[in-house]
């Protein structure tokens, strides 16, 4: 199984091309110019992670809150971990740092302000 | 609520401010109706803003007539109102041998019909003049009493002034029919109430004929004219000082390259006859259109400070000339209709005119006692340091700046709205103040105007339009949205 | 009214501002006043709650709120004073400053050194000359990250995206992340502004089409938006006709480029580059007024705010020397845009300097395995090989003091040459 992806690293944007076996595992890359964008086709093609920052809507304040995940998470759970950022509840005031969902979905993973509300 | 009205006028463009400002001055109820959600929604917020000096309407015309009586109001109308105003003059220009006939004919026509100053420049003197001219002009017809004024603006103060004077204003409502009942009233159905009125006013713009041909025998034909627009940034060093006219066609006055009073440079309008007129869309024809034109003005025509595009839609007749006063057949229906170019420059004196017959009609007297127009404050953007220190310590809202690109504070924001026919959407600022009128375009400004709307109107945020009507600025919440379901639907 | 009188002036309070205030204060100016027109500091990054800033500064990846914050700490720290809600009105060549803010009215004060840190602004629809109708509904992407981020208010449900530069990429998927539909991205040029990143965790990540050499060539809707009209373009940048697709959508954001806001520099008769639209400084980023300094977006529209930071580091140390030593004089070497090359910055450099300057550049197209050239006359003082320069990313090369020394030739040209 072959799956074509872009590098990201930097401007050049090599189309590089993986080799997967059967069970998703992986096997080589070719069309990368460096080993960074080795590094990357595996994880993006094995379990591609991804940062998530949202605002979320904070009681008694005009102003969202704004999140993120204090590190990527497996790509596919960006819209399950919305989901859940939709029904956490927040109130004043908050600090940045601040911890309002931790281990979201069991990733290990928690959610935290990124600015200070009051 | 009272529905009985000594006058009803519709529409409230320049036309029907002038003449509501008018009717406030003799001892009778006034109700102004507008299809729009503010005043001046139609031509009247979208042309060239030149008070014309009355050299091209055909002598013995009504056009000619009203233009020239119009445009020697203005100045000290302005003056008392508090509205932009500067007699840059004009030129119209020549090319050819043709076009210098042409402008020796308006020469001798503005002379019959009173405007005093005319002359004919040679090419090295108009250059002088207007040193951006395209170097290929041969001679031009100069103007010196052509005006420029801020069209909307003239009708928000005469609005004002008539709502300070008992006239009533109300907008978002759309005349359905108009009939003559047997007692000589009039009973005017809107999509939201049934009005009765002893006189009714026709200034209702591009609607004009459609509502004469309700009330008349003797029918109407209007075409809807459109009018495309560039206008440029004002901190740019505008290459001409004078409204810069070519030789006028059937179609109209041709592309002027002007002035604005508040120092942007406009181009336009171009003149393409259309089925809707409310279609204001600007065509990708139309403005390359202008540009090719233009060019022949300006020989160094860039658009590198463009602030936006408009378009207006003139109410064009096919008699060719305005029609104003009472209705020979129906008694008690006085009309303003076809007001285009010079509309702008006429209509004070077709406000003037048109009261006078309908207290005559109504045999109503002069008010003893009028309350006068409050002198307007200087906006923040032309004040100067000690006014500006004076105006923040009186009121600290002068010190919040909310337009950065026109320096408009809060303090005039808030007062625009508060005017007694106050702003009530983000365009309605926009044109009372200028805040988000600069080369921004409202990026930055925007969600501060549309709080301070909220705030003084008590509309919840998501509801303050761009322009009334469905025209909201927001869809709803990050909650909501989050959550999956979502308002105005 | 009572005049104030500091050292140095600072305007503006993003990250420029911020950076060049520490820097100035490290540097031994205690006389500091940072004036800044929204009611907190921060500027445009308080709005970009996305993550993949200070990677370079602080070799980690920060969201832009978090980045803003350890300046604003770092200045409070520092007890350096920042006046919010207060507007600059003007700036003159003596380095008298007007501004005003409801708690304090209007001021008049007077810098020893003025570091004009404003930042840019988006180019608006009238900028593009789109032809349709004006209703609501079109919003420049910034406004839009605006009102979703710091107000919690969407614009609209269903998006088309004009400009592929990160601004408008960054939206796409913040609309889509908060539950919005983006139709498209559209892009006149061939290729994206924007970073390769964001191309693909943006729009790929969430199936949002770009449309390359395309753009919007009619807006429909007499009241709030209804549709759009996009068009391919030829290589002139002319709509093709019949290739239009029609979107229906209630948004249209713009993300058309960026411009340097320089309006009060030019009221100080700063003397403003057409390459940069920006002000032309020195190595110093002193500009052509003396004692006037400029920096971050205001200077040159940045892609990363880590090198807004540098920079402006360098020009609050600079406005700090100023204000010790004025001004230094020596002989001035030029520096030119040659083939490739836009708007380098400094645009000049005294041959006396001691310290290493770094020109910053936007190729004018893509270049491919090609070199940075830096001469002088037929002297090659720097050739630097990339695999890429795109106009997307700013590049960069750095000049030695000793390059400088023994030139002969009172300017240096930077070109882009194909290996």
């Amino acid at each position: 199984m072959e799956q074509t992806i872009t590098c990201i690293n930097c401007p050049v944007g090599c189309r590089m091309t993986v080799s997967l076996s059967d069970t998703g595992e992986f096997l080589s890359v070719t069309g990368n110019t460096c080993p960074r964008g080795a590094k990357y086709a595996q994880q993006e093609c094995t379990l591609p992670e991804r940062m998530i920052t949202a605002v979320i809507p904070v009681a008694g304040s005009e102003t969202p809150l704004s999140v993120k995940t204090a590190s990527p998470v497996p790509k596919k759970l960006i819209s399950s971990v919305i989901d859940e950022l939709a029904r956490v509840q927040v109130s004043l005031p908050v600090t940045i740092g601040q911890i309002v969902l931790p281990d979201v979905l069991n990733t290990g993973v928690d959610i935290i302000a990124t600015r200070s509300l009051s | 609520m009272n529905t009985t009205f000594d006058v009803l006028v519709i529409g409230s463009g320049i036309t029907g401010c002038a003449t509501a400002r008018a009717l406030s001055r003799y001892e009778t109820s006034v109700l102004v109706l507008d299809r729009g959600s503010d005043l001046a929604e139609g031509a009247t917020k979208a042309n060239s803003g030149i008070v014309h000096a009355g050299y091209d309407a055909v002598p013995g015309t009504k056009k000619a007539l009203y233009n020239v009586r119009g445009a020697n109001m203005y100045e000290a109308l302005a003056g008392e109102l508090g509205v932009p105003y500067r007699r840059c003059g004009a030129l119209v220009l020549a090319f050819d041998d043709a076009d210098r006939k042409t402008i020796e004919e308006l020469k001798t026509r503005g002379e019959t019909n009173g405007v005093t100053g005319l002359e004919i420049l040679d090419r090295d003197s108009l250059l002088k003049l207007e040193p951006n001219l395209n170097p290929e002009v041969v001679a031009a017809l100069w103007v010196p009493t052509s005006a420029i004024v801020s069209p909307y603006e003239m009708a928000f103060a005469l609005a004002d002034d008539a709502a300070l004077n008992g006239v009533q204003f109300r907008f978002d409502e759309e005349v359905l029919s108009v009939t003559r009942d047997p007692d000589g009233c009039f009973t005017v159905r809107t999509d939201r109430e049934t009005w009765r009125c002893r006189a009714l006013v026709n200034c209702s713009g591009s609607s004009g004929a459609d509502l004469h041909n309700q009330l008349s025998a003797r029918k109407l034909t209007m075409i809807h004219r459109r009018g495309q627009y560039y206008l440029l940034d004002r901190a740019m060093k505008q290459p001409f000082d004078r409204t810069v006219f070519q030789c006028p066609s059937a179609m109209g006055k041709g592309v002027l390259v002007s002035p604005t009073v508040h120092g942007n440079l406009l181009l336009g309008p171009t003149a393409e006859d259309i089925d809707d007129p409310l279609d204001t869309a600007t065509t990708a024809s139309g403005l390359s259109d202008i540009l090719k034109k233009a060019a022949r003005t300006w020989a160094g025509l860039t658009t590198r400070t463009n602030i936006t595009n408009f378009s207006g839609v003139r109410a064009h007749l096919t008699t060719d000339d305005f029609v104003v006063g009472p209705c020979e057949d129906c008694p008690g229906y006085f009309e303003a209709i076809g007001i285009e170019s010079p509309g702008l420059s006429s209509a004070p004196a077709i406000g003037l005119d048109l009261a006078e017959m309908i207290a005559g009609y109504l045999t109503v007297s002069r008010k003893e006692a009028i309350v006068p127009y409050p002198v307007p404050p200087v906006p923040f953007h032309d004040m100067t340091e000690e006014q500006r220190a004076q105006a923040v310590s009186a009121d600290p809202a002068y010190g919040n700046i909310i337009c950065r690109c026109e320096v408009v504070t809060e303090a005039e924001i808030r007062r625009a709205i508060r005017r007694p026919v106050g702003a009530r959407s983000v365009d309605g600022v926009k044109r009372r103040t200028r805040a988000g009128m600069g080369r921004c375009q409202g990026g930055f400004c925007l969600p501060r105007v549309a709080a301070i709307i909220s705030e003084e109107t008590g509309i919840p945020l998501k509801e303050v339009t761009k322009n009334g009507g469905k025209s909201y600025l927001l869809s709803d919440t990050v909650d909501v949205f989050l959550k999956g379901g979502h308002d105005h639907e | 009214m009572n005049d104030r009188f500091v050292d140095i002036l600072i305007i503006g309070a993003g990250p420029a501002g911020l950076a060049a205030a520490i820097s100035a204060k490290e540097n031994g100016i205690d006389s500091l006043l940072v004036l800044e027109r929204e009611k907190d500091a921060g500027g445009i990054l308080r709005q970009c709650i996305h993550n993949g800033f200070g990677l370079h500064r602080f070799k980690e990846e920060l969201t832009g709120p978090e980045y803003a914050q350890r300046d604003i700490d770092k200045a409070a720290e520092l007890g350096i004073e920042i006046e919010c809600s207060t507007t600059v009105l003007s700036v003159s060549p003596d380095h008298t400053v007007t501004c005003v803010s409801s708690s304090r009215g209007l001021q008049v004060i007077h810098a020893k050194a003025i570091v004009l840190a404003m930042g840019c602004r988006e180019r608006p629809r009238g900028a593009l000359c789109t032809p349709g109708t004006r209703c609501a509904g079109i919003y420049s992407a910034g406004t839009a990250q605006r009102f979703v981020n710091l107000e919690g208010l969407m614009p609209g449900k269903r998006v088309v995206i004009l400009g592929s530069g990160d601004i408008g990429l960054i939206m796409a998927r913040r609309m889509t992340l908060q539950g919005a539909k983006v139709l498209a991205c559209v892009e006149l040029m061939p290729y994206s502004s924007g970073l390769n990143r964001n191309i693909v965790q943006c729009l790929q990540d969430y199936d949002i089409p770009l449309y390359l050499s395309h753009t919007v060539t009619d807006i429909r809707g007499r009241e709030r938006l209804e549709g759009v009209t996009v068009s391919e373009v030829d290589e002139k940048r002319n709509p093709i006709p019949g290739t239009e697709i029609e979107f229906d959508c209630d948004t249209l954001l713009l993300s058309c480029g960026l411009i340097p806001e320089n309006e009060l520099s030019l009221g100080a008769g700063v003397e403003i580059s057409p390459a940069t639209s920006g002000a032309v400084v020195n190595e110093s980023f002193e500009t052509s007024v003396p004692g006037i300094f400029a920096c971050g977006n205001v200077l040159h529209v940045h892609d990363l705010v880590d090198h807004v930071s540098n920079e402006s580091f360098k020009a609050g140390a600079a406005a700090a020397a100023y204000v010790r030593n004025g001004t230094r004089r020596g002989s001035v070497i030029a520096v030119r845009d040659g083939e490739g090359v836009r708007g380098t910055v400094p645009q000049q450099i005294r041959s006396d300097t001691d310290q290493p300057v770094d020109l910053m550049f936007r190729p004018s197209a893509v270049f491919r395995n090609s070199s940075v050239v830096v001469e002088s006359g037929a002297q090659e003082l720097i050739r630097k090989k990339a695999m890429i320069f795109t106009p997307g990313e700013m590049a960069l090369v750095t000049l030695r003091p000793e390059m400088l020394k023994n030139i002969g030739s009172d300017s240096i040209t930077v070109r882009i040459e194909r290996n």
